[in-house]
């Protein structure tokens, strides 16, 4: 149920572009006067939820209410919302002072009056002067300002901005970055920011909604995601990671890396299998071994200008990353010391690929939509059956070539577990299997998929 | 050794401008100036604005290229907006269709319509001369047209949507504003040839209406060259001053029919 302090509620949206869904029913509400961030990697929905809420696209299903009112019958030129573009879309046919002007001269304001109100907006974003130049004759960041400029003109309610920062260099951007906090903190309206960039997202927001495949991954204060994401994509996706597999022994006590180690997390089931986070930062790295919970060999330690990115194997054949302010030689031995509180547990998402499969005779069965070759069923199955069968992570095999395998996709998304990868392969019927590899894959690799009979394990 | 120049590439260029373009506009100010027996003169002018009936002929072939271009216009621009509109039209093909007919010779195209109106026992006259006028230009029209609208950015039109702008306020503020170039490079396209056009008003009027181009083509087919030439002057300055007025218009702005 969102609070009184709710501007804008979202409930049920979905959205599909021809076959692909890229909104899956979402749910969530922003706050009025909130600096909100939509995050997540190109693709993820978060510019189409944008979109809608700025009325230029309709939803499949659901409805956006703003103030008690649903704003879908309402037109886009109707909302008390203004946008900043990605590509600023300023009028090339207009001047600056005209540009800033046009939301104020189609709501028939006194001449006196927009002046006033261009003139002032021109300051606020440090570009007075600039009233009768042409749009083409400036530069990226100063467009940029023209952009936000002609928005906040109309005093809107709600600011969306969409990956508005995108196009401008590394130095502009962290300018701008200062001055769009700047303006919110002083202007007090609900801002609504897109960015597939999380230290902007980190840097800016009240609020971080992280997007992944349509779906909202985790609502948060930008501290939160980071120390606490809740599950593997967001501390992937959320600043640099170890994730690891792990076990959850007992409340405040779990083991990974071959060892068990104190921490503050509980209400898992015992012996839970879970996903474990450690923050390069917050692994602590010494010489003297005598105190260290673990002991590491240093592969390799480069310079970033603050501190050292140090890899470490450790036995089990895992690798880590350690972030630290003092140098470690190559080829020495060092302890690492992990504390409780800087250990993130995490619910796995799943730990086996469960499905339906459907009785092709008494050895072969059908799953994904291909035929795969099993031990010989019980003879209480007969042909045309549904069954569900669990394929284990590491249980498969990936070809170069996708006619090798029986299955075909492309890696989707991938994650380092310390000593092996962990793959999401989008099928061609576009579902997903998760495949657990030593190998190097990349993003986007097609990719065959083969399982041997004995690893079909029938569960139901 | 002598050394082979990068801009010697452009003699078989620069001899086809000179045998082909300078040359006959020379020819036609030499006959223009010149009288049967090749002496200096200006009576082909003085007779050109002297005599009423090519007068006429001639205020009447601007009144028939502007009521073509402005129905060109009317009937094109919506075309060509409804062609570029992606919600309403999908499809590249459909473009292909309003540009197909430019494809076939404009002869057989008047032809076609002579016949049509025949068959619909519709009379030939200055109707079917309009008529005919605009389904061959049309093309013409939409074309530029569709070309500047279709490169226009989509955000603009989202974003004075944004601004509070009415789908009228956005048509009348934006789009059109921006595909002025098109529509100029249109109402050129349009607008010189069909001054200078004989054929259709030939078929489509059974020449009984005369155009200038018509005055011209038959002078030349007479033997009165000095006298065609001099007005085909005329006519080549009157277009080479709009086409001046219309660049200084257009400036630099992209778009046009290239």
């Amino acid at each position: 149920m969102p609070k009184e302090t709710a501007i804008i509620d979202i409930r049920h949206l979905s959205k599909s572009f021809g076959d692909k869904q890229v909104l899956k029913d979402i749910n969530f509400y922003i706050n009025r006067g909130e600096f909100i961030t939509f995050l997540g990697p190109s693709g993820c929905g978060k510019t189409t939820l944008l979109r809608m809420i700025g009325g230029f696209l309709n939803p499949d299903e659901g409805e956006i209410v703003m103030d008690g009112k649903n704003m879908l019958d309402i037109p886009p030129y109707k909302r008390p919302f203004n946008t900043v573009f990605q590509r600023y879309a300023l009028f090339p046919h207009l001047d600056v002072y005209d540009n800033i002007a046009f939301g104020l001269k189609l709501n028939k304001l006194p001449e006196d009056e927009i002046d006033a109100k261009v003139r002032k907006v021109l300051k606020m974003v440090s570009m007075s002067g600039y009233e009768d130049r042409d749009i083409d004759s400036l530069s990226g960041g100063q467009q940029q300002r023209v952009a936000i400029a002609r928005a906040l003109v109309n005093e809107p309610k709600v600011l969306l901005l969409d990956e508005p920062l995108s196009a401008l260099d590394a130095k502009m951007r962290k300018d701008m970055q200062q001055e769009l906090k700047e303006m919110h903190r002083k202007l007090g309206i609900t801002f609504i920011f897109v960015t597939h960039d999380q230290e902007e997202a980190l840097a800016l927001s009240d609020t971080i909604v992280v997007f992944n495949d349509g779906v909202i991954q985790q609502i948060g204060t930008p501290t939160d995601i980071y120390n606490e994401p809740v599950n593997e994509f967001v501390a992937d996706f959320i600043g640099e990671s170890n994730i690891l597999d792990g076990t959850m022994i007992e409340d405040r006590k779990v083991s990974f890396l071959g060892h068990e180690f104190e921490c503050v997390d509980s209400g898992f089931a015992p012996n839970e299998p879970v996903d474990v986070v450690l923050r390069p930062e917050d692994l602590y790295v010494m010489s003297n071994l005598s105190k260290a919970q673990f002991t590491a060999k240093v592969l390799s330690c480069t310079f970033k200008g603050v501190f050292y990115d140090i890899m470490v194997s450790v036995d089990g054949g895992y690798e880590l990353l350690i972030q630290d302010y003092s140098h470690f030689e190559p080829g020495s031995e060092v302890g690492v010391i992990i504390k409780p509180q800087d250990i993130q547990v995490m619910h796995k998402l799943c730990t086996t690929n469960e499905t339906e499969a459907k009785v092709i005779d008494s050895n072969h069965l059908e799953i994904f939509g291909e035929c795969f070759e099993c031990l010989p069923l019980d003879a209480k199955y007969s042909t045309g059956d549904q069954v569900r069968v669990a394929i284990d992570f590491d249980k498969m095999e990936l070809q170069d070539n996708q006619e090798d395998g029986t299955l075909c996709g492309e890696v989707y998304f991938i994650i380092y577990k310390g000593n092996h990868y962990h793959l999401t392969v989008r099928l061609d019927s576009m579902e997903h299997i998760l495949v657990d590899t030593d190998d190097i894959w990349d993003k986007g690799d097609l990719v065959g998929i083969s399982i041997k009979k004995e690893n079909i394990r029938i569960i139901a | 050794m002598r050394t082979f120049k990068r801009s010697y590439w452009a003699l078989p260029y620069l001899i086809f401008m000179l045998l082909f373009v300078a040359l006959p506009l020379v020819m036609i100010a030499v006959y223009a100036f010149t009288d049967s027996s090749g002496a200096f003169t200006l009576a082909n002018f003085t007779r050109f604005f002297t005599t009423a009936e090519d007068l006429h002929t001639f205020a009447y072939s601007i009144e028939i290229s502007i009521i073509t271009t402005l129905l060109c216009l009317l009937l094109g621009y919506p075309a060509a907006w409804i062609l570029s509109n992606s919600s309403l039209n999908r499809s590249k093909v459909t473009v292909m269709l309003f540009i197909l007919p430019m494809w076939i010779n404009m002869l057989i195209r008047t032809l076609a319509t002579v016949a049509l109106f025949d068959f619909l026992r519709l009379p030939l006259g200055e109707g079917a001369l309009i008529f005919g006028m605009v389904y061959n230009f049309l093309p013409f029209m939409i074309y530029p047209i569709y070309n500047t609208l279709n490169k226009m950015d989509k955000s603009l039109v989202e974003a004075a949507q944004d601004l509070g702008a009415s789908p009228v306020k956005v048509f009348t503020k934006i789009t059109l504003p921006l595909s002025k170039s098109g529509v100029m490079s249109g109402i050129m396209m349009v607008s010189m040839p069909t001054i200078s056009t004989f054929a259709i008003s030939e078929l489509l009027t059974l020449n009984k209406v005369k155009l200038l181009g018509t005055t011209i083509q038959e002078n030349i087919n007479n033997g009165m060259w000095n006298y065609g030439a001099a007005i085909a002057l005329i006519m080549l300055v009157i277009i080479g001053i709009t086409t001046l007025f219309s660049e200084g218009e257009r400036e630099n702005e992209s778009g046009g029919l290239l």
